[in-house]
Order: structure tokens, then C-alpha cells, then sequence
């Protein structure tokens, strides 16, 4: 399932994941989005944002407990908890919000 | 003739490097590769041994793999000289056979 | 449902084999369970904590990283075995910084990595209920 971006091919697996960690564009991530119907707008960039840093510094994505425990601790429990997280991405934070991100699925994610 | 040695094993987890090096002649060398280059770090357990050795066989590690385990080339044994993969080319080339230590 | 005792053992150094890496992604997916999870770092094992790893030029991934995210997923007592370090010419010095948050105590920072000794390292063991080998 890979992605076109002004023309070019971006390669992805079956579920939509990039093949190529540093094939990642913010462009990319909106297009992403749109296949995954999400509308991106600030708050859901913020945790895109987050995942990308976090595995920047520790090569991994977080698991979403780690990710939610990470959230309260960042920006305050209105937006560290399950129900604020699944109102961003219905189908689960881990595993839409990585995709957009451009990172892979995370360990332990089924 | 000369004989150019490859190692690949942590010489604490296998005796490969102890054999290579009881089994090398004159003039032989040995590259260290993957986890045997840790068999190239001074002030270790194995240390006294390799140092013994290099007054008849030259020593090398490839350094890809010394960066890859975070080993710094000033922690190497005086003497042994690090080398690239075109330089492990090289040394194959210059040898008359490779011999591999698995 | 009763907490268990899991103890995660390395003996094995990180880019050779596979068997660091997969210990890794064990312990990591193993912390969804909420059990009271040691690492233990023994032999080989230590040179998968040392500083300063940049994989860049062999072609693998650089785990080091991860470790240093252990805390955040509860993971908070990585025991190394201090005759192994001496041995392998290292020093604790040597090793990655390894802290978590104290969420119990204001997120104050606290050391994840143990140093013990030999038979210190042995009663971590025997004090176990499950004990996985990597």
C-alpha cells in the first residue's frame, strides 16, 4: 500500500506502515492521514510530534500506555488518558498515530 | 606464505580466538570481525595473551564493528591497527589463503 | 491476579547474534503484563550497555537507545554483574546512563543500573519465580 507525494512513490507495507523510516515529510504524514481518515489538526500533530521525538531519542515507538503515562506527564491528564487518545484516533492511538508519524508499528502491538 | 585469520566470537564466550592464535605460524595475521573484536581491547582478562602473540602475527580489527559495540580506538592494545571493509579486502588479497575462526 | 518474580538473563554481546535484541523486545512486550521484572546482565551481556554504540557503518539497527526507555515501561532494576565488567577491561563508567522517573516520589530521576557482585547476582536469581535466558 505505498503512498504518492508530489509524484513520488513513498514505499509501504500491507498495513500501511513506511518501508523507509527517512522517507518521512510532514507532507507524507498528512497523506497518510487522509488514507487513514484522520483530519489532522493541531492537538493530533502534537502527538505525532511526540512519537517522533520519542523515537528520535529511544529508537522505538512507545507502547500506548507508555505513550498516554508520557502525555499526562508532558501536557496534563485532560490529555493523558485513554478516551482523549481514542477521540484522536479512533483506531488506536499506537497504531494510527505511528503510522502518520512514519514510524513503525510498535513492539508488542497486535 | 602467509595465512590471513578471520575471528568472529567474544574471545569470552568461545575459545576461537585462543585457538586461532595457538594455531597461527610467523608472519600470519588476524583480522578481528563482529564480536571478536573485543578480543582487541586492552586491560581485559585476554589482553596478556593477544599482546604475547603479536611479536610474530600482525593484528587487526575492522572498525565498523569496533564502533558498532562503542569501543574507542585508543582502548585498543598498542599494535593492533584498525581496518575498513576495502582494507579486509586487502588483506584477503595480500594473503595466500583466509582462514575463518568460527 | 498475583505479581510474579520475572528475571530476564543476557549473557550474550549485542550485534553478533540476535539474542539481545530479541531480549529486548521480550522484556518490552512482557512489561504489558505488570509483573515485577528484573534484567539481569552477566558475561557478554554487559557489552550490551556500553556508551557510545553508532552501528552506522555495519548495517543494523543501534538498540542501544532503548534501555535508557525501560523506565517508562516499569522496567527499573537492570542488574550487572561487576566481575563480568572487570573482566571485559570495564568499568561502570563504561556503561549507558540508565534512569526512570519516580512517579511515586515527584518523577525524581533514579538509577535503573545495579552493580552486584557474583554471589549477589546468584541470590537475584534464586529469589525468582520465572527466570527466561537469553
Amino acid at each position: 500500500m505505498d503512498y504518492e507525494v508530489n509524484g513520488q512513490t513513498i514505499e509501504a507495507d500491507e498495513e500501511g506502515y513506511i518501508t523507509n523510516l527517512g522517507d518521512w515529510t510532514p507532507e507524507l504524514g498528512g497523506v497518510i492521514a487522509v488514507a487513514e481518515e484522520i483530519e489532522m489538526d493541531d492537538e493530533r500533530w502534537e502527538v505525532v510530534n511526540f512519537l517522533r521525538d520519542y523515537y528520535d531519542e529511544y529508537q522505538i515507538a512507545p507502547a500506548v500506555r507508555v505513550l498516554i503515562k508520557a502525555l499526562k506527564k508532558t501536557m496534563g491528564p485532560e490529555k493523558g488518558n485513554n478516551k482523549y487518545m481514542y477521540e484522536l484516533f479512533p483506531y488506536g492511538p499506537a497504531k494510527q498515530a505511528c503510522k502518520i508519524a512514519g514510524l513503525p508499528k510498535p513492539t508488542g502491538c497486535v | 606464505m602467509s595465512t590471513l585469520h578471520t575471528v568472529n566470537k567474544s574471545p569470552f564466550a568461545t575459545q576461537a580466538l585462543l585457538s586461532c592464535l595457538n594455531h597461527c605460524k610467523d608472519g600470519d595475521a588476524v583480522l578481528m570481525i563482529e564480536d571478536g573484536v573485543y578480543g582487541g581491547v586492552s586491560g581485559t582478562g585476554m589482553a596478556s595473551m593477544v599482546e604475547d602473540k603479536m611479536k610474530s602475527v600482525t593484528l587487526y580489527v575492522l572498525s565498523p564493528d569496533l564502533s558498532a559495540r562503542g569501543i574507542d580506538a585508543a582502548r585498543l592494545i598498542d599494535g593492533i591497527q584498525g581496518t575498513d571493509y576495502a582494507g579486509f579486502v586487502e588483506l584477503v588479497a595480500k594473503h595466500d589463503r583466509t582462514q575463518n575462526w568460527l | 491476579m498475583t505479581t510474579k518474580k520475572f528475571l530476564y538473563v543476557n549473557r550474550k554481546a549485542p550485534y553478533g547474534t540476535i539474542y539481545a535484541l530479541e531480549s529486548l523486545e521480550v522484556v518490552l512486550i512482557g512489561a504489558a503484563f505488570e509483573q515485577d521484572v528484573s534484567v539481569a546482565f552477566l558475561d557478554d551481556g554487559v557489552f550490551q550497555l556500553t556508551k557510545g554504540q553508532d552501528t552506522g557503518e555495519i548495517g543494523v539497527k543501534n538498540f542501544s537507545p532503548t534501555f535508557r526507555a525501560l523506565g517508562d515501561y516499569d522496567v527499573t532494576k537492570l542488574y550487572v554483574e561487576a566481575e563480568s565488567l572487570a573482566e571485559r577491561g570495564l568499568t561502570k563508567d563504561d556503561l549507558q546512563d540508565i534512569q526512570y522517573e519516580d512517579e511515586d516520589d515527584d518523577y525524581a530521576e533514579k538509577p535503573s543500573i545495579i552493580i552486584v557482585n557474583r554471589a549477589e547476582m546468584a541470590d537475584v536469581m534464586a529469589d525468582q519465580d520465572v527466570v527466561l535466558s537469553f
